[in-house]
């Protein structure tokens, strides 16, 4: 009697022990779900299509439309270089003194943490392209002692590069008042497969690139889902 | 007698808080220079970036070209130099601007963090290290 009651306690115990657990599972696995998706970020539009007689409304995401560059290596850089993929991108100049030292220590921690993926690849699109030729930034990337297949530094025509800023939602401008000539953002700019910005950071704030760095697993999981 | 002792001490906590502030600050000035002059390249912990710009940090070129630094502070540099075996060669702009004592207590603060323990500079010396600068 004694003996069967202390057997049913422990089983209650054991019982009590497995419920407690499986409840911990499930919230956390229920929270690990919810994070796992980045949001598509830009302005979208509904678009009405006609299905077997029937109105469906798909949503249409802001995309980076096709660009065409110039990298340290003199090779074109297009859209096609990332397909598949999925690239950090930001806007800067070789000669900046005031915010791009900054951003570029912490895109090297980006760089850093990610050199062995093939399939992340980081895009820095100089704003000031008459200075910084193919040459000035195979210097740059050389000292800072990156490679090209991984980091491509590209230059262009002006008003592409510039158009194509406020197309990832970043400013940058030529500002004669501005130290060193140009306006920019040190924004960093996440970008997926389907060419849809999912993150924005702040890449003169490490607290910020820390919250990139964890994204980008976040999105490389949820494209390896898709295929 | 009591009160007049608790003034003395009360006029006496106000002077000494007084007096400190004062060297506080100036002993601040440096850092308030290098952060508002020199941070956003050469970075918080006086590291640089990789080979593009070159490290205050233990930095060689501190000691070995003490005597030409006042100038290159404030008529800034280009060229190649070397700094602890590494080549750099990107345009440093000069800070024209600044005076007499604030290239003393920004050269002061490089010269002693960071990790470095190199000699201070006294404003006579930048003085008259500033009044042969090179042509520039």
């Amino acid at each position: 009697m004694i003996n069967r009651n202390k057997l049913s306690l422990r089983r209650l115990l054991f019982a009590a022990s497995l419920t407690l657990t499986a409840g911990m599972f499930y919230s956390c696995s229920e929270s690990a779900a919810e994070e796992a998706k980045l949001p598509i970020l830009g302005n979208r539009e509904p678009v009405e299509r006609v299905v077997e007689g029937q109105t469906v409304v798909d949503t249409l995401y802001h995309q980076i439309p096709d660009f065409a560059f110039v990298n340290q290596d003199s090779q074109q850089v297009t859209q096609e270089t990332f397909a598949g993929k999925l690239y950090v991108t930001d806007f800067f100049f070789t000669t900046c003194p005031t915010i791009c030292p900054k951003m570029k220590s912490q895109m090297l921690r980006v760089y850093e943490q990610y050199k062995d993926n093939p399939n992340v690849l980081l895009l820095s699109h100089s704003i000031d392209p008459t200075h910084d030729t193919v040459a000035v930034l195979k210097d740059y990337a050389a000292r800072l002692n990156v490679t090209s297949d991984k980091w491509h530094f590209v230059t262009g025509e002006k008003d592409s590069i510039y158009d194509i800023a406020t197309k990832y939602m970043v400013t940058a401008m030529e500002d004669e008042q501005e130290a060193g000539g140009f306006v920019h953002s040190g924004a960093f700019v996440l970008v997926d497969e389907n060419r849809h910005v999912r993150g924005v950071y702040d890449g003169t704030k490490p607290e910020e690139v820390d919250r990139l760095i964890n994204d980008i697993p976040v999105l490389l999981k949820e494209q390896n889902d898709q295929k | 007698m009591t009160r007049n002792r608790s003034i003395s001490v009360v006029a006496g906590l106000v002077a000494l808080t007084t007096l400190t502030q004062c060297f506080t600050n100036r002993k601040n000035e440096g850092e308030k220079l290098y952060v508002a002059n020199c941070q956003s390249c050469h970075m918080e912990d006086g590291s640089g970036l990789r080979g593009l710009i070159p490290p205050l940090a233990k930095a060689d070129y501190l000691q070995l070209h003490r005597e030409e630094l006042p100038c290159l502070i404030r008529h800034g540099i280009s060229g190649e130099i070397v700094v602890n075996g590494q080549e750099y060669n990107k345009e440093m702009p000069g800070l024209e601007r600044l005076q007499l004592d604030d290239v003393t207590n920004l050269l002061n603060y490089i010269q002693t963090n960071f990790g470095n323990d190199n000699q201070r500079y006294t404003m006579t010396e930048v003085e008259e290290l500033l009044e042969s600068c090179p042509a520039h």
